[in-house]
């Protein structure tokens, strides 16, 4: 072996073990320039390639060759390493606290009697339900005489009523003015819709009533409705919107447009049963009104009583979402404070 | 109807039932109990008590009945009494300062004794001396000298009434000793009586109700067995001249009465049922109402002898227009001829069915009374209680239909009563006319009709024998139910209405928890969908999605608050509303008009509660039309923004408020998410409620979609906003749907490359932007693929009254990658169409 070969052969030794001791990127250069750059021994080797014999050139370019590549693969390796080295040292620093709170993006909301609204919607779609609506500022005729209550009759006290001046028109008391319209546009076919809306009675407000509140109705008519229908739908619906431990229990009742009529009592979601304050005790929480639709209303919608027969549910809207979301004031629903809205 | 426990077992047996049972079934036959007032009895045990309660229990020890023995003078204190006293251990001495017992001072040992209730130490009761019902309890004390540790009770201090004027003083027959609970404790249940029950607003009607519920008999009471005819006729004549308005009319007499007490029992029974105890003569009349629902109404004999100048003859007639009538309660009425009347032949002398006249009704001195029992038309009493805005016991019963039948039974009970507690003796006979029979409707029943109605087969022999128990007559032949209507009941109708009636009747005493559940089988109707809904629907969630807040304002609302919204606040007078005939304040006189008008109000209320606010409300206005019964009821979308338009963070402060442009966005969001093209934003002029400089009418061609804008500044006054500009806008959805298809088409994306350049033009002032947006997208064709204004600029070197306007343009092609030549061509078209159209000029730099 030749001196040169000798000395290259050092070169690569000294070189590969002075790398193997850098840690840093600028160390790195300087080695580079040693080792691989002009004055180095492999690139000075490489210039002077002309000075050896014919016999020698050969076996020194090949020696020579073999030290570049080695400290080359040896560089990159350690760029590589060092490299990373650096990125990871680098986002050490841009460490974030993420306990601090996040910039707020504007949502959104809709107000909690739609939610309600969307939820009723879903539950009696489910149920083949379709919507209906009907007017606010209602007749006289489809808010009482249609409904089985004629002018004078004792079970008009049922309903405090706000009237206009008009003495044909007033402001609906509950929805159920949409029982008539509705089978007046579906007859001959069956019906079974649910009339949402707002209704508007003349209450002094306090913690539970209001003088304008939201209400919907159920009506299904065809042949061979019975109350076990109605049992089933209803029960239905409260699992569904309250939790399956939403017992209903169904309280003999009058309604001048149902005949029989029933209170729709639902199991205390607060208490489950057991008694408290919102339930006065009873473990019972009135939801609502329902029944057989009587047949004098069957017939001011167009159907025979005799072949036809229907079930109706009024249940207050507001009324479900105070239950939905345990709010304990009626009047929280329509004062839109925003600290209450923006809980939802 | 407040009915107590006592007075109800006289007609039903219901030993060994406890109050909460009795009240949960009264609740589950359709009487629903509003609450139980406890007078002396113990509260039931149990967690889980399904009524509701009130009221005091007395402990059986610490209360007793006593008995007065003797009664002396406090010897430091003039009002105060000793009074020596058995209670049935030991005889006491107990201090009191009952008026009551002041006659008694002096007169030694009493006899009879008076029987009192008396209260131990320790017994828990109400304090008489303070207002209300506030507990105490009873400790030893010394007044002047004199030690006391007990008392005897009035009714206020056990519960029964208000009454602290003086000691209760019990029958001469209770027995002294015995716990007062056992003697005289009761339970009042408050009981909500239906339209469809007035038979029920008696206790008889509860009890019997209460007997059918339990499978028990009901004992009616027995009164005077009645003759029509007899030597009444020599005291009274009878004429009914309406008979449509007065069925039936009964009358009665009882002569040398004395109106003095009646006895305690009674007292307290009227008290606990909620009416006042006068005298053994109205209490007579009162009490039998209560117990059968027959009102009855007592006349002075010899005031009536006296007008007549002889033997008096009584007229049921209508009021001649204009005639005059003074009533009990000292009111002076004018009356309208639709109004019935009790006459004689000088005058009036009563309101028919609703309340009696000063002049003829019986006072302390009567000592002869004509009793009537009559029935009226239960409109016609409705029609005159409200006339004349007077409520009593007696119309309140009538306008819900009061059977003629019940005429008999109450005339005898009330004859009965008024001999026992008034003394006298009842003249023979009665006199009768009934010229307007009641015939009590017979309906038949299947057990396919139950079935029909319930979806359940009921036996229709345990159907007989529910309706039996509530009164009615049953046959059952073969597969058919016939039923009777009781002569007590007037709201059982004939034919289909008549049979659901009776399944009524039958469920609910069967019991509804007895009826199976089922799902809904059968045909669906046809699917007619409501677009209004849905669409309401929609535009409400692209607000939400645009970081609006929904809200529910009032529809009810009054002409002034409207106002506000005009300058001065000066109505508009050619406006027509829905106008409320009985509003139930100021506030809330009319149906809105404007939902701009509740939006203002909801940024008002909560101006000073949030630093920002992005409120939007969907719902009805009211606008009447001429020719038109209802109004119509179209809806509109009101948005109202106000305040910092990013929430603040800790990091940065973005603190702009919003402006006129962050409300146009908001529309933009919506229009956009409608997917609806070529809305354009005409400046709105001199609308009165916003800016004039900042404000839009929305349009859709010609259709007039909306207004949006800032509040003008002087209508901002009229209201108490922050500081900040008010944004706000009403927008028409009913103008707005029939423009919203009910799909949309997607374009397609080209996969070439885009090229992107920037065009500055210098146009004047008074251009529209839309406009200049408009012209370079119709110079660009189908190659600009994007306009966006990305600056727009004003300086003294573009020249007085130019603007600069700085768009991005995006150039794409379907077919190929575009070259700058392209870019070059089409730019060179932008510049010559807006030289052109509006003189404008390429800005250099
Ligand atoms: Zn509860």
């Amino acid at each position: 072996m030749s001196e040169i070969e000798l000395n290259l052969q050092t070169e690569q030794e000294k070189g590969l073990q002075s790398l193997a001791a850098i840690n840093s990127l600028p160390e790195l250069e300087v080695w580079k320039q040693s080792f691989l750059g002009k004055s180095s021994l492999v690139m000075t080797t490489f210039g002077k390639m002309g000075s050896f014999s014919k016999e020698e050139r050969p076996l020194v370019g090949k020696a020579v060759n073999a030290v570049k590549v080695a400290f080359e693969a040896a560089f990159a390796s350690k760029e590589e390493v060092l490299k990373r080295d650096a990125l990871l040292q680098s986002m050490e620093s841009e460490k974030l606290d993420v306990s601090l709170p996040g910039r707020a993006a504007r949502r959104g909301r809709l107000h909690p009697i739609n939610l309600s609204l969307r939820e009723i919607y879903r539950i009696f779609g489910d149920m083949g339900f379709q919507v209906y609506s009907s007017p606010e500022v209602e007749t006289d005729d489809m808010n009482f005489t249609y409904l089985n209550i004629p002018p004078y009759h004792p079970s008009r006290d049922m309903w405090d009523t706000f009237y206009t001046e008009d003495e044909n028109v007033l402001l609906r008391t509950h929805t159920s003015p949409g029982q008539v319209r509705s089978m007046r546009e579906y007859y001959p076919n069956p019906v079974r819709v649910i009339l949402p809306g707002a209704c508007m009675r003349y209450e002094q407000l306090d913690q539970s009533h209001e003088i304008e509140f939201m209400q919907f109705e159920l009506l299904v008519v065809d042949k061979g409705i019975t109350f076990a229908d109605l049992k089933g739908t209803i029960e239905d619906f409260t699992k569904r919107m309250f939790g399956p431990g939403a017992d209903t229990r169904f309280r003999p009742s009058h309604f001048p447009f149902t005949e029989p009529s029933a209170e729709l009592d639902m199991a205390c979601v607060f208490c489950g049963g057991s008694g408290c304050g919102v339930c006065h005790g009873t473990g019972w929480i009135e939801l609502g009104g329902c029944g057989m639709v009587h047949p004098r209303v069957l017939q001011y919608g167009g159907y025979d009583p005799e072949v036809y027969s229907g079930f109706a549910a009024g249940v207050g809207i507001d009324r479900t979402t105070l239950l939905r979301y345990h709010i304990d004031d009626i009047r929280y629903l329509r004062n839109n404070d925003i600290r209450f809205l923006e809980q939802f | 109807m407040k009915a107590p426990l006592s007075w109800i077992k006289d007609y039903v047996d219901l030993d060994g039932k406890t109050v909460e049972e009795i009240g949960q079934a009264l609740t589950m036959t359709g009487l629903e109990v509003e609450e139980i007032l406890l007078v002396g009895l113990e509260k039931p045990a149990g967690q889980r008590l399904q009524n509701k309660y009130s009221g005091l229990s007395w402990d059986r020890e610490k209360f007793v009945v006593a008995e007065v023995l003797e009664v002396n003078q406090h010897p430091n204190a003039d009002k105060l009494t000793l009074c020596q006293l058995n209670d049935g251990k030991e005889i006491k001495t107990v201090l009191t300062g009952a008026p009551n017992l002041y006659p008694f001072i002096g007169k030694g040992k009493l006899e009879p004794t008076i029987k009192v209730a008396y209260a131990k130490e320790g017994a828990q009761l109400y304090d008489g001396h303070q207002p209300g019902l506030v507990l105490t309890k009873l400790k030893k004390v010394t007044i002047r000298g004199v030690e006391s540790s007990s008392m005897i009770a009035s009714e206020k201090e056990l519960g029964i009434s208000e009454e602290h004027d003086g000691v209760i003083f019990l029958d001469d027959d209770a027995p002294v000793g015995m716990p007062l609970a056992d003697y005289m404790g009761d339970a009042v249940f408050d009981v909500k009586i239906l339209p469809n029950m007035a038979r029920d607003a008696s206790i008889i009607g509860i009890a019997r109700e209460l007997a059918a519920a339990y499978g028990l008999e009901l004992k009616e009471p027995q009164g005077l067995p009645l003759k029509t005819g007899g030597a009444i006729e020599d005291y009274v004549g009878l004429e009914i001249r309406d008979p449509e308005l007065n069925t039936r009319f009964m009358l009665g007499m009882v002569k040398n009465v004395c109106a003095k007490p009646s006895p305690y029992w009674v007292r307290r029974r009227l008290v606990l049922a909620g009416m006042r105890p006068i005298d053994a003569l109205v209490d007579a009349t009162n009490y039998t109402m209560l117990e059968t629902g027959q009102p009855l109404h007592a006349f002075d004999y010899d005031v009536l002898r006296k007008r007549a100048n002889g033997k008096p003859t009584i007229i049921t007639r209508r009021a001649e227009e204009g005639e005059k009538l003074t009533t009990l309660d000292d009111h002076q009425l004018t009356l309208s001829s639709e109004t019935e009347l009790v006459t004689d032949t000088a005058g009036p002398l009563s309101l028919a069915g609703v309340m009696g006249g000063q002049e003829s009704g019986i006072s302390a001195e009567s000592t002869q009374v004509l009793l009537e029992a009559a029935a009226w038309n239960f409109i016609n009493i409705r029609k005159t209680g409200s006339r004349y805005r007077i409520n009593s016991e007696a119309s309140y019963r009538f306008s819900r239909d009061v059977h003629p039948a019940l005429t008999e039974q109450a005339l005898g009970l009330c004859l009965c009563r008024m001999r026992e507690w008034a003394g006298g003796e009842v003249v023979e006979g009665v006199i009768d006319q009934y010229p307007l029979r009641r015939e009590d409707p017979v309906n038949t029943l299947t057990e396919a009709d139950i079935e029909r109605s319930l979806g359940l087969r009921i036996d229709l022999k345990e159907a007989k024998a529910i309706l039996e128990r509530l009164g009615f007559s049953c046959q059952l032949e073969g597969e058919i139910l016939s039923a009777k209507t009781p002569a007590n009941r007037t709201d059982i109708e004939t034919g289909i209405i008549g049979k659901a009636n009776l399944i009524e009747e039958v469920s609910r005493i069967y019991g509804f928890e007895r009826i199976p559940t089922r799902r809904l089988t059968g045909e669906l109707p046809p699917q007619l969908g409501v677009k209004q809904v849905e669409f309401e629907e929609q535009v409400r969630d692209i607000m939400v999605s645009l970081g609006m807040q929904d809200t529910l304002a009032y529809r009810q609302t009054s002409i002034e608050r409207e106002a506000k919204l005009l300058p001065e606040c000066k109505a508009d007078e050619t406006l027509r509303y829905v106008k409320i005939a009985n509003p139930i304040s100021p506030e809330r006189t009319v149906m809105r008009r404007s939902t701009l008008a509740t939006m203002l109000e909801l940024l008002e209320r909560n101006g000073r509660l949030a630093e920002g606010l992005a409120l939007f409300e969907i719902g009805p206005v009211f606008l009447p039309v001429e020719g038109q019964l209802l109004p119509d009821e179209p809806k509109r979308l009101a948005i109202g923004l106000w305040g910092a338009k990013y929430l603040s963070a800790w990091s940065e402060n973005q603190n702009r408020t919003v402006d006129f442009y962050d409300l146009k966005g908001v529309l933009e969001g919506l229009m956009q998410g409608l997917h609806l093209q070529n809305v354009e934003y005409r400046p709105l002029g001199d609308h009165p409620t916003f800016h004039p400089g900042k404000a839009a009418g929305i349009y859709a061609g010609e259709t007039l979609l909306g207004v949006m804008g800032e509040i003008h500044p002087l209508i901002r006054q009229n209201y108490d906003f922050p500081e900040g500009a008010i944004l706000a806008a009403e927008i028409y959805l009913d103008q707005l749907m029939p423009l919203v298809e009910k799909g949309f088409q997607v374009r397609s994306i080209s996969t070439f490359p885009t090229m992107v350049e920037d065009i500055a033009l210098i146009v004047d002032e008074n251009v529209p932007a839309s406009q200049v947006e408009a012209l370079i997208r119709k110079a660009g064709g189908k190659l600009l693929v994007g306009v966006r204004l990305f600056d727009l600029f004003r300086s003294e070197k573009l020249g007085q009254g130019k603007k600069s306007l700085a768009y991005q343009l995006t150039y794409q092609a379907f077919d190929r990658t575009l070259s700058v030549a392209d870019a070059a061509a089409i730019r060179k078209k932008i510049v010559k169409l807006l030289g052109f159209e509006l003189g404008a000029v390429l800005r250099d730099s």
